[in-house]
């Protein structure tokens, strides 16, 4: 499995994904995509890089342990519920802000993004603490 | 926000334009102020000197959130919250009437003083673990599940209280824990599935989850169906609640984690199980109540006098005190089975006696251990010398269980058989047959007071060992240390304190209960108007 042409690819195939995931979450709502999708493609980058590059080195460059970036999201998805506390409407209520830019495009910033956001990084943190862990036990045989 | 106000003629009055003050979000809070404080620690998760106090702050603004909710509701009766804006069949609704609230209060009490415990026993490593973001995520479970509106959230928040409870059980990671995870997992994913097809034959038939839709469009359907799902609800709940036949997960279980986990485990879960008996049995399909009256009696008479017998044969004091968990969810369960208003009175009393008095001896039982080495009974002895104030803690505890008065277990046992002595004189087919769970009721207390005292007697009473060195001084035993008096002994004598007021000044509690039994029986009252509004009524 570990050959040189999969080592030699590996971070260039983990970098493209991580870039093509987070275009998938900000595609979703509307069209095919989301958070959780994007999670998965980002978790999957990290495993790819992992077993090319060796755990340890994957946890060195994510800075943070893989969990601390599922609590993130699940802060995340809570606090896109709590905008509406300040537009006294119920709690996760999805609330819209659009800008209009000088070209003549709209930017759509919303809660159910913010939200989905959350959902990438629990999906992203939850499935690459079991991957790495994973691959930690093989790395040991 | 343009999508609300897009057919205005299409809505209630009632869901027009009204404003959700700030006021309203005290449903939301005792769910979401656990769920991000979880997440908040989990990310501290190498700061493991902020854990500890940081969920304790979280609890109190719990504590304070549940306090306000179950004022409102008290004063004004259920109320509602769809998330999302949402319009309430479709959007999921939280809807909390007094039962709801009442037991989310007491689990944040039981959650709070479990938190104080956990100092005087967690290991640094278990903290890093994540000990504190877990017990934060099974408190949202529980909660979630006490105040959600609707059936498949419910499934959702028992997921999430699973989970956490399969962390907090393996987080030690000592071999029996992980068998202990195993046939707890098993069995509770079984009954998760029974309750998910119950579920599903449910939306077939009514075409909804709502629990407050459900209550007005189940009286509409055939009901022989609504019999069959309901007797699928019976079984998962029942197994969730450890009822007997389906009850041997848990003292195979409840012994194996850390003594603050397994003390949540007896104090919380299986209480859900029963709450969720009370709601779908007695309010949302209770015209299904009649034909399945007469097996709902039969588990409890087996459960009621059953467990305690089980507690009778254990040397293991943790698995003993897992059988008279057992023996309060017989209880629960006859006053479901009466299903009279008093019936459910006592079942609720009996839940919140239970969730208190439960957690109290297990934790009781974890210094015990401390003290002694073992949990064994035969190799303990002499503690009443060691720590007399421990053996004061753990009797009053077992009179409590066994329902002697003046202690809390006495009102729900006394309002159970009164509900059931009520019943047994009224013309009905089955009259006769409720003088069975009377009896089972009062042969119960008897039966864990003496399951109970031989526990005190074994561990507390006896000179030393078992055996020849019976009239020795136990030599095992070591004196608690400073962190063992401050964080084990005082939390759960405070508990104790706690109990024993509730028991010599009962009129809050029983207030509070007859509030909840009310809240059940009216059915498709004040709670389909929570949630639906005036007009649709």
């Amino acid at each position: 499995m570990n050959t040189v042409i999969f080592r030699t690819i590996a971070p260039y195939l983990a970098a493209l994904m991580i870039v093509f995931s987070i275009f998938v979450l900000l595609r979703g709502h509307n069209e095919p995509g989301g958070g959780f999708i994007g999670g998965l493609i980002a978790a999957s980058a990290i495993a790819i890089y992992g077993i090319s590059a060796g755990v340890a080195e994957v946890r060195r460059a994510l800075v943070f342990h893989p969990i601390t970036f599922a609590g993130f999201g699940v802060f995340i998805a809570a606090l896109s519920g709590f905008m509406s506390l300040f537009v006294e409407v119920p709690f996760l209520k999805g609330l819209w802000l659009f800008i209009n830019l000088s070209d003549g495009s709209e930017l759509a910033l919303s809660t159910p993004m913010l939200f989905d956001i959350g959902v990438y990084f629990v999906v992203l943190g939850a499935i690459s603490t079991i991957a790495l862990a994973l691959e930690e036990d093989e790395d040991d045989k | 926000m343009a999508s609300s106000a897009a057919t205005p003629k299409d809505l209630p009055p009632a869901m027009l334009d009204v404003a959700t003050s700030a006021a309203d979000w005290v449903i939301v809070w005792p769910i979401a102020l656990p769920m991000v404080g979880a997440a908040i620690l989990l990310m501290l998760r190498n700061r493991t000197e902020w854990q500890a106090p940081f969920s304790f702050a979280i609890l109190i603004a719990t504590l304070l959130a549940n306090f306000s909710l179950l004022q409102t509701v008290f004063a004004k009766g259920p109320l509602t919250m769809t998330m999302g804006d949402w319009l309430p069949p479709f959007g999921i609704s939280f809807t909390a009437d007094a039962l709801g609230a009442l037991f989310a209060l007491v689990s944040t009490v039981v959650m709070l003083v479990v938190v104080l415990f956990v100092q005087s026993e967690v290991e640094a490593r278990e903290t890093k673990y994540g000990y504190h973001p877990l017990m934060l995520i099974l408190l949202t479970g529980v909660s979630g599940a006490f105040l959600t509106g609707d059936l498949f959230n419910l499934y959702v928040w028992f997921e999430v209280m699973l989970i956490a409870s399969f962390g907090l059980m393996v987080i030690g990671g000592r071999k029996i824990q992980l068998d202990a995870a195993i046939k707890y997992g098993f069995i509770n994913f079984l009954a998760t599935t029974f309750f998910l097809i119950g579920i599903a034959y449910l939306y077939g038939l009514v075409g909804t989850l709502n629990m407050a839709d459900i209550m007005v469009k189940a009286p509409l359907v055939e009901n022989g169906a609504i019999a069959s799902v309901a007797a699928l609800f019976f079984l998962a709940f029942a197994m969730k609640a450890a009822a007997f036949p389906v009850n041997s997960w848990l003292p195979a279980s409840y012994h194996a984690p850390d003594p603050a986990v397994s003390a949540l485990f007896a104090g919380l879960l299986t209480k859900v199980g029963v709450y969720a008996l009370l709601r779908v049995h007695l309010m949302l399909i209770p015209q299904s109540h009649g034909q399945l009256q007469i097996l709902i009696m039969a588990v409890a008479v087996f459960t009621l006098v059953l467990a305690p017998l089980g507690a009778l044969a254990q040397t293991n004091a943790r698995r003993a005190l897992g059988f008279l968990v057992m023996g309060g969810i017989g209880a629960m369960m006859a006053g479901l089975a009466f299903g009279s208003s008093r019936g459910i009175l006592g079942a609720s009393l009996y839940a919140v006696h239970s969730m208190l008095t439960m957690t109290a001896l297990y934790l009781t039982v974890g210094l015990v251990e401390r003290m002694g080495g073992t949990s064994d009974i035969r190799h303990l002895g002499g503690l009443y010398r060691a720590s007399s104030p421990l053996s004061i803690l753990f009797l009053v505890l077992v009179f409590a269980a066994a329902g002697l008065p003046p202690f809390l277990g006495f009102w729900p046992k006394l309002v159970l058989v009164q509900s059931g002595i009520e019943l047994t004189l009224a013309e009905n087919s089955l009259a006769v047959h409720q003088w069975w769970v009377v009896g089972a009721l009062l042969l119960n207390s008897i039966l864990t007071s003496i399951a109970g005292s031989r526990l005190w007697a074994h561990i507390f009473w006896r000179n030393g060992r078992e055996g020849r060195q019976s009239e020795m001084p136990n030599d095992r035993i070591k004196m608690l240390d400073r962190r063992g008096t401050r964080w084990g002994l005082w939390p759960t004598a405070a508990l104790v304190a706690l109990i024993v007021a509730i028991g010599l000044w009962p009129s809050m509690y029983i207030r509070a209960g007859i509030e909840s039994a009310n809240d059940v029986t009216r059915s498709s009252g004040d709670y389909v108007t929570s949630v639906f509004g005036e007009r649709t009524q």
